[in-house]
C-alpha cells in the first residue's frame, strides 16, 4: 500500500517528522514502512513564471524566444515547445536548478538533469520551461498535461511561487507492508490512526456530514439480499443530475501518489473512498438497472458474464453476483458489468458500498482468474461498520465537488450486526507474558490511543469492530508491547528446569556418515526432493518396478518437479554430470536426503520417508574404493562384523557384472556398483562412475556408539601364507567365509595379498593368496595347534575344489 | 716398562686424534684395548715384573687405559656430531614445494551453517528433532491457527499432494507434533527441508531449509525470547551484533516479531549486503499463540512458550557471501571446495 504523507497529515495535523524518522518509528510499532520516495526528488529552483511575450527565433524555425516574468525579474527563455502562448503560467527551472527527467519521459536519471543558462542558436536562454515528464511524472497522473509541450498551470497561480509545491510534489510517498491481520491498516485512516498513536499526536479523522436532498432513495430503488452469509451488509445511496468533470487537483494528487490514475470526479470519488477507508465501492448507472432493483445472490452453474473490461467470465454457483430485476450486473466485490457501467452519458447512479465475505471473494477471484483492487481489499475480510460511513463520505464528496445531486436516505441491508469483541483485562498475565512490569494504567493508556477502550465495570477491553484481530489476552499484550516498545522489553534467558541439548540418535549416525564421507574425499551435495517421472526410464527401471509408484504433487512447477523421488540417484547423477560437463576432474560427492515411498496409492497416509546416504564418484578410484568408503563408515558407527556382498543386486541402472547388495548381520542395508554404461550415456557422463546407496533406517538399528576394550594380545601370533588355485567362479568372499568358519576362535585375521589370472594359471582358474594370522588369547600357540587349524581350513577349501599351489 | 707404556699411550692418543671416521676408532680400540691389544699384552707380561712393582705397574696400565678410553669417547662424540651435521646438510629440502594433502571432502555451506546453529542451541539445552517433509495439512496449517480459507495460506504457495496431504511449507508443523508428544519443559530446534511453489532464480528455490525453534515451560516470557535470540545472533554473527525486534504477524504466535541483526559485514554503517540500511532481516518469531497451545494439548493457563523460524539458506548466503541461490543445488565441486 502506497500513501502520500500529506494525506496522513490531513488526519494527524501535528505530525512533524522527517521521512526517515517516520519510517523507523512506524516500523517499530508494527506498520512496516518498506521504503519512501520523495516526489520532489531532483526538482530544484523551479518557480512559476508567466510568459509576457513571444518572438520568433531569428535563426531557427522551430524555436521561439519568450520573455518570462518569474516574480523577481524578467528572464529570457528559448523553447521549442509548440503549446505556449502569451499569458500562460508555466513551471520554470532557473539557471543552476535541476529537473527529474528528459522531455521524452524515459527512465529517470539517478541524479536528475542540471539546467544551466546558455545560448540556443546564438540567443541567450536563462532557464527552461518544464513539461510534466521533465518534472518526473506523466500524463496518466496529470491528465490535464498536454500530449507534448509545457505543463500549463492554472490561471490563478501566483507568479514566482514554488512550482513544485503548486504541482503537489512537495510530498513523500511511503510504501507499507501491512500484515494480513491488520485489515484496518489497508486504509489511509487506519495508518493515520497508527501514526497518531506512534507519535503521540491527535488523530482527526474526516468528519462525515449529513448529505442528500429531501427525497428518499426507497422511492427510486429496491435492494434484496438473498445470501446474507456472503453479503453481510449492503449500503446503497443515489446521486442524480450527475455532472462528470475532472476531480480537483488535491484529490488527483492524493490518488496519483497512491498509484491510481485520476479519471473523473465520480470514479475518483469511489477510488478515493477505497484508499481512505479501505472500503471498495461500485457505481451503477441507475437507468440501466432493470426494474430499478438490486438483488444479491449467487450465480448459476454455467452462467457467463461480461465484466466492464469487456472480458466474458465463466461463473458457477459459488460466485456471488449483483443482479438487477432481470439480469446479472456485477460480480460482487470483484468487478462490475459491461451492461451497467457508468458512461459519459450517465444521469443518475447508485453507489454500492457493501461487505462481502472475504474467503468467498478470494476463492471467486481465483476461480474467475480476476484479482482487482476491490477483491484484494475484500478478501482480507472487511468490517461491516465501515461501509455505512464510507458511503456517506462518498456522498459528502459528491456534494463538495459538485458532481451531482445526492438523493436523501440510504438503503442499508444489515441483518446481523457485527459486535465489538471483548477481552478480559489481565495486566498481571500481560506482564507475565511480556516479561515487563507495566502498570494497568500505562497499559490502558497505550490501548486507548488505538481505539481500544476499557469497560471498567466488566473488567474488559473493548475492541471496535474494525479490530477483528483482537480475541484474547495475547492479542491485547501485543498491542501493549507495540506501544511500550519491543526494544524496551528486557532480554533474559529462560529459567526453570534444565534440559539436555543433544542430537537424536539418527542425527548422530548421519553426522558420522558425513564425517566418514568427507574423510574419504567426498563433498556434500544437496539436490531437489522432487523430480520428473521420466527419471525412471533414464535409470532403466522395469515398467512394473515398485519404485515407479510415487507421491505426486497435484500443483507442481512443471513435470520436471512433479513427483517425490523414490530413488536418490537422479540428483547424484545430475550433479556428477554437471561436474563432468564443466571438466572437473576426480569428483566425489555424497548426499543425505530422503526418498518418499507411498504406503498406498492414492495417498491416504504419509509416505515412508527414508533417509538415504548416497555416494557418487568418477575419476580416481574404482568399485573397491567405493566399497572401502562403506566399510570405513560401518566401522565408524560400530558395525565391526564382516558385511556381506551379494553380486547381481538386480539394479538395472548398474553394470550387471559390477554391482553388489550390501547386507550386515543378515539385514539388507544398501547397494553399490558401477553405473550402467547406458545410464552414463543418458546422463552424458563420459567416464566410468560409481555409486553407493545406504538405506539409513535399515542400517541405524545395527549401529552402536558403545565401545568395549577387549585387551591387547599378549601372546605371539603365528602367520601362515596360503597360495591357492581356485576355480574362477568362486568368489573370494566365499573363500573368506570358509576360512572364517574353519579358523574358529584362533583366527585373528585373514588378508588377501595376491590375486592373479593369466599365463601361469590354467584356464578357468585363478591364483589367490591369503595371509592367515592365528593367535590364542591365553597362551603361546604350539605348532600342532596351528597345524590342526590350518588343516581344517585346507580341507574346507579342498571341498570347494580349491588346491594349494605347489 | 714405564717407557713402553708411555709410548703405547702416546701412540694410541695420536692415532685417535688423527681419526676421521667412527669405524677407525673401533679399530684403534681393538688394537690397544682388545683382547690381543697392546695394552692387554702389557698386562699379560706382568709376570715379568717384580711382585712389589706390580701394583704400581697395574695402576699405570689402568691410567693409560682410562686415558685412551676417555679420548676414544670424546673423539667418538665429536665425530658423531660432525657426521650428523653433515647428514642434515645433505638433507636440506625446499619447504616451498607443494604440500601432500589427503583430499578431504567438504561440507555443503547449508550444512556448515546448520552445524553452527545446532551447536549454539545444543549448548543452550535444546534437542535437535525432525518431522516429516510430506505432511498433513492439519499440522502444516490447521494446528498452527491457519484454518482452511485463512489468507495466510495464500502467502505461502504450497505444493499439495491432495486435500489433506502437502509438502510442508514451513518447519512449524514440527512445533505442533512436538507439543502433542512431549511434556514441558520443551526446548527443541527442528531443521529441515521445506517447499514452496517459487520458480528457481537467484533468490528463490522451490525447496529450501528452515530451522524451527520451540520453548515451552512455565513462566516463559517475551523477554526470554529476546534474550535467547540475542545470544544466538551474537554467537552466530559476532559479539558486536545488535538485534532489533519489529512487530509482525504470524497466525501461530502472539505477540509476533521479525528480527533484524545489525549488518555483520559493515557493522551497521550500511553496505550492499544490508542494502544500505545497516540491518539484515534474519528470522520471524513470537510467543506461541494460546490457541495453538490448546489445540496441541498444552494448558495455556499453566504454560507459555516461544517459537522462531530461521531460513537456513538466508544465513548461508549472507554469511558466506554467496550471490546466487542456484549454486547451492548445482553441486559444482569448485563451489563446494570453497567451504
Amino acid at each position: 500500500m502506497n500513501t502520500a504523507l500529506s494525506w496522513i497529515k490531513a488526519y494527524v495535523p501535528d505530525l512533524d517528522i522527517t521521512a526517515q524518522e517516520y519510517t523507523d518509528a512506524m516500523t517499530l510499532t508494527g506498520t512496516k514502512v518498506e521504503g519512501f520516495e520523495r516526489l520532489d526528488k531532483n526538482l530544484e529552483k523551479i518557480v512559476v513564471g508567466q510568459i509576457m511575450s513571444i518572438e520568433k527565433h531569428p535563426d531557427a524555425d522551430k524555436l521561439i524566444v519568450c520573455q518570462v516574468n518569474i516574480g523577481t525579474e524578467m528572464i529570457q527563455i528559448v523553447t521549442g515547445a509548440p503549446n505556449v502562448k502569451v499569458g500562460d503560467k508555466v513551471p520554470v527551472v532557473l539557471d543552476g536548478g535541476r529537473v527529474a527527467g528528459g522531455h521524452d519521459g524515459g527512465p529517470l536519471p539517478e541524479n536528475g538533469i542540471l539546467i544551466k543558462k546558455g545560448k540556443l542558436r546564438g540567443i541567450e536562454s536563462a532557464g527552461m520551461m518544464c513539461s510534466i515528464e521533465e518534472l518526473g511524472s506523466d500524463r496518466s497522473m496529470y491528465p490535464d498535461a498536454p500530449e507534448s509541450g509545457i505543463y500549463l498551470l492554472p490561471e490563478d497561480t501566483e507568479i514566482g511561487a514554488d512550482a513544485v509545491a503548486v504541482l503537489g510534489m512537495r510530498d513523500t510517498v511511503f510504501e507499507y507492508e501491512i500484515t494480513s491481520n491488520r485489515v484496518d491498516c489497508y486504509s489511509v485512516i487506519g495508518i493515520a490512526r497508527e501514526a497518531a498513536a506512534t507519535f503521540g499526536k491527535e488523530f482527526k479523522p474526516p468528519v462525515v456530514t449529513e448529505t442528500g436532498n429531501g427525497e428518499d432513495i426507497r422511492d427510486y430503488l429496491k435492494v434484496t439480499v438473498e445470501d446474507t452469509k456472503l453479503c453481510k451488509r449492503y449500503c446503497a445511496r443515489m446521486v442524480k443530475n450527475i455532472r462528470l468533470a475532472p476531480s480537483p487537483q488535491w484529490m488527483q494528487r492524493r490518488l496519483a501518489a497512491s498509484g491510481i490514475r485520476p479519471i473523473n470526479n465520480i470514479v475518483d470519488i469511489t477510488n478515493y473512498i477505497m484508499e481512505e477507508y479501505g472500503q471498495p465501492m461500485h457505481a451503477f448507472d441507475y437507468d440501466l438497472l432493470a426494474g430499478h432493483e438490486i438483488i444479491v445472490k449467487c450465480a448459476k452453474d454455467g452462467d457467463t458474464f461480461q465484466t466492464l473490461d469487456g472480458q466474458v467470465r465463466e461463473l458457477d454457483h459459488t460466485v456471488l453476483m449483483i443482479n438487477d430485476g432481470e439480469k446479472e450486473v456485477g460480480i460482487a466485490g470483484i468487478m462490475g458489468g459491461e451492461n451497467s457501467k457508468i458512461t459519459d452519458d450517465v444521469k443518475s447512479m447508485v453507489f454500492e458500498c457493501a461487505t462481502f465475505d472475504g474467503t468467498n471473494i478470494r476463492l471467486s477471484a481465483k476461480k474467475i482468474g480476476l484479482r482487482t483492487d476491490a477483491s484484494g481489499k475484500y478478501e482480507k475480510g472487511l468490517d461491516p461498520n465501515t461501509a455505512f460511513e464510507a458511503v456517506n463520505r462518498a456522498c459528502q464528496l459528491v456534494e463538495e465537488l459538485g458532481a451531482g445531486e445526492v438523493v436523501g436516505g440510504m438503503i442499508d441491508v444489515y441483518p446481523v450486526k457485527a459486535v465489538e469483541s471483548r477481552v478480559r483485562f489481565e495486566p498481571e498475565r500481560i506482564n507475565a507474558l511480556l516479561g515487563t512490569e507495566l502498570s494497568a494504567d500505562t497499559m490502558l493508556g497505550y490501548l486507548k490511543k488505538i481505539g481500544l477502550s476499557y469497560d471498567e465495570a466488566a473488567g474488559e477491553i473493548v475492541a471496535p469492530t474494525w479490530r477483528q484481530d483482537i480475541h484474547c489476552m495475547a492479542d491485547v499484550a501485543e498491542e501493549v508491547a507495540r506501544f511500550y516498545g519491543y526494544d524496551k522489553i528486557g532480554t533474559t534467558l529462560p529459567t526453570g528446569e534444565a534440559t539436555t541439548g543433544k542430537l537424536s540418535y539418527k542425527l548422530r549416525v548421519e553426522e558420522k556418515a558425513r564425517e566418514t564421507a568427507e574423510f574419504c574425499g567426498f563433498s556434500q551435495a544437496m539436490t531437489y526432493s522432487f523430480e520428473s517421472p521420466k527419471v525412471f526410464d533414464r535409470l532403466l527401471l522395469p515398467a512394473d518396478d515398485v519404485l515407479r509408484k510415487t507421491v505426486e504433487i497435484s500443483n507442481p512447477l512443471g513435470e520436471d518437479f512433479s513427483i517425490m523421488r523414490t530413488l536418490p540417484l537422479n540428483g547424484m547423477l545430475m550433479s556428477l554430470a554437471t561436474n563432468y560437463n564443466r571438466r572437473n576432474k576426480d569428483v566425489r560427492l555424497y548426499e543425505l536426503a530422503n526418498v518418499y515411498l507411498p504406503k498406498s496409492l492414492p495417498l491416504t497416509e504419509l509416505p515412508d520417508e527414508r533417509m538415504q546416504f548416497v555416494l557418487g564418484m568418477y575419476g580416481e578410484g574404482d568399485f573397491y574404493t567405493m566399497k572401502g568408503v562403506l566399510e570405513e563408515f560401518f566401522e565408524t558407527v560400530g558395525m565391526k562384523k564382516r558385511p556381506h556382498y551379494e553380486p547381481e543386486a538386480k539394479k538395472a541402472f548398474l553394470h550387471p557384472g559390477r554391482q553388489a547388495l550390501v547386507s550386515y548381520d543378515g539385514a539388507e542395508i544398501g547397494y553399490l556398483g558401477e553405473v550402467h554404461p547406458d545410464v552414463l550415456d543418458t546422463y552424458k557422463i563420459g567416464t566410468k562412475a560409481y555409486v553407493a546407496v545406504l538405506d539409513m533406517p535399515a542400517l541405524i538399528p545395527l549401529t552402536t556408539f558403545d565401545r568395549k576394550y577387549t585387551g591387547i594380545a599378549r601372546y605371539p601370533a603365528v602367520t601362515r601364507d596360503l597360495s591357492m588355485v581356485v576355480p574362477k567362479n568362486i568368489l573370494v568372499g566365499q573363500i573368506e567365509d570358509m576360512i572364517a568358519q574353519r579358523g574358529g576362535k584362533l583366527l585373528e585375521e585373514c588378508t588377501l595379498f595376491d590375486i592373479y589370472e593369466g599365463a601361469q594359471i590354467m584356464a578357468g582358474y585363478k591364483s589367490v593368496a591369503y595371509s592367515i594370522t592365528l593367535r590364542a588369547k591365553d597362551h603361546t600357540l604350539e605348532e600342532k595347534e596351528v597345524a590342526a587349524v590350518m588343516n581344517k581350513i585346507l580341507n574346507g577349501l579342498k571341498g570347494m575344489g580349491i588346491e594349494l599351489r605347489g | 716398562m714405564r717407557e713402553q707404556l708411555e709410548k703405547i699411550k702416546a701412540e694410541a692418543l695420536a692415532r685417535i686424534e688423527a681419526s676421521d671416521a667412527l669405524e677407525k676408532l673401533n679399530d684403534i680400540r681393538v688394537a690397544y684395548l682388545g683382547k690381543k691389544g697392546e695394552l692387554t699384552s702389557v698386562l699379560k707380561s706382568m709376570k715379568n715384573v717384580a711382585p712389589e712393582e706390580r701394583p704400581k705397574v697395574g695402576q699405570m696400565v689402568n691410567e693409560a687405559r682410562e686415558q685412551i678410553e676417555a679420548k676414544l669417547e670424546e673423539t667418538r662424540q665429536s665425530l658423531a656430531r660432525r657426521a650428523r651435521e653433515e647428514q642434515m646438510k645433505r638433507e636440506v629440502i625446499d619447504v616451498t614445494l607443494p604440500a601432500k594433502k589427503s583430499h578431504k571432502g567438504h561440507s555443503h555451506p547449508n550444512a556448515i551453517a546448520l552445524d553452527e546453529v545446532e551447536r549454539i542451541f545444543i549448548g543452550m539445552g535444546y534437542e535437535v528433532v525432525e518431522g516429516p517433509e510430506v505432511e498433513y495439512d492439519e499440522y502444516n496449517f490447521e494446528k498452527l491457527n491457519i484454518p482452511k480459507g485463512h489468507p495466510a495460506r495464500d502467502e505461502q504457495d504450497t505444493f499439495y499432494i491432495n486435500d489433506s496431504i502437502l509438502l510442508r511449507s514451513q518447519t512449524s508443523p514440527v512445533q505442533a507434533r512436538t507439543m502433542e508428544t512431549r511434556k514441558p519443559p520443551i526446548r527443541i530446534i527442528a531443521p529441515g527441508r521445506v517447499f514452496r511453489s517459487d520458480e528457481v532464480d537467484a533468490t528463490h528455490s522451490p525447496s529450501f531449509h528452515q530451522i524451527e525453534g520451540l520453548v515451552i515451560d512455565k513462566n516463559i516470557t517475551f523477554a526470554d525470547l529476546k534474550g535467547t535470540l540475542a545470544e544466538f545472533a551474537k554467537e552466530l554473527f559476532g559479539e558486536e551484533t545488535r538485534v532489533k525486534f519489529r512487530p509482525h504477524h504470524f497466525p501461530f504466535t502472539e505477540p509476533s516479531a521479525e528480527v533484524d541483526v545489525s549488518c555483520f559485514k559493515c557493522g551497521g554503517k550500511g553496505c550492499r549486503f544490508c542494502k544500505g540500511s545497516g540491518w539484515i532481516e534474519i528470522l520471524g518469531c513470537g510467543m506461541v499463540h494460546p490457541h495453538v497451545l490448546e489445540m496441541c494439548g498444552i494448558d495455556p493457563n499453566e504454560y507459555t512458550g516461544f517459537a522462531f523460524g530461521v531460513g537456513l539458506e538466508r544465513i548461508a548466503l549472507l554469511k558466506y557471501e554467496i550471490d546466487d541461490m542456484r549454486l547451492l543445488y548445482e553441486n559444482d565441486i569448485r563451489f563446494l571446495k570453497q567451504f
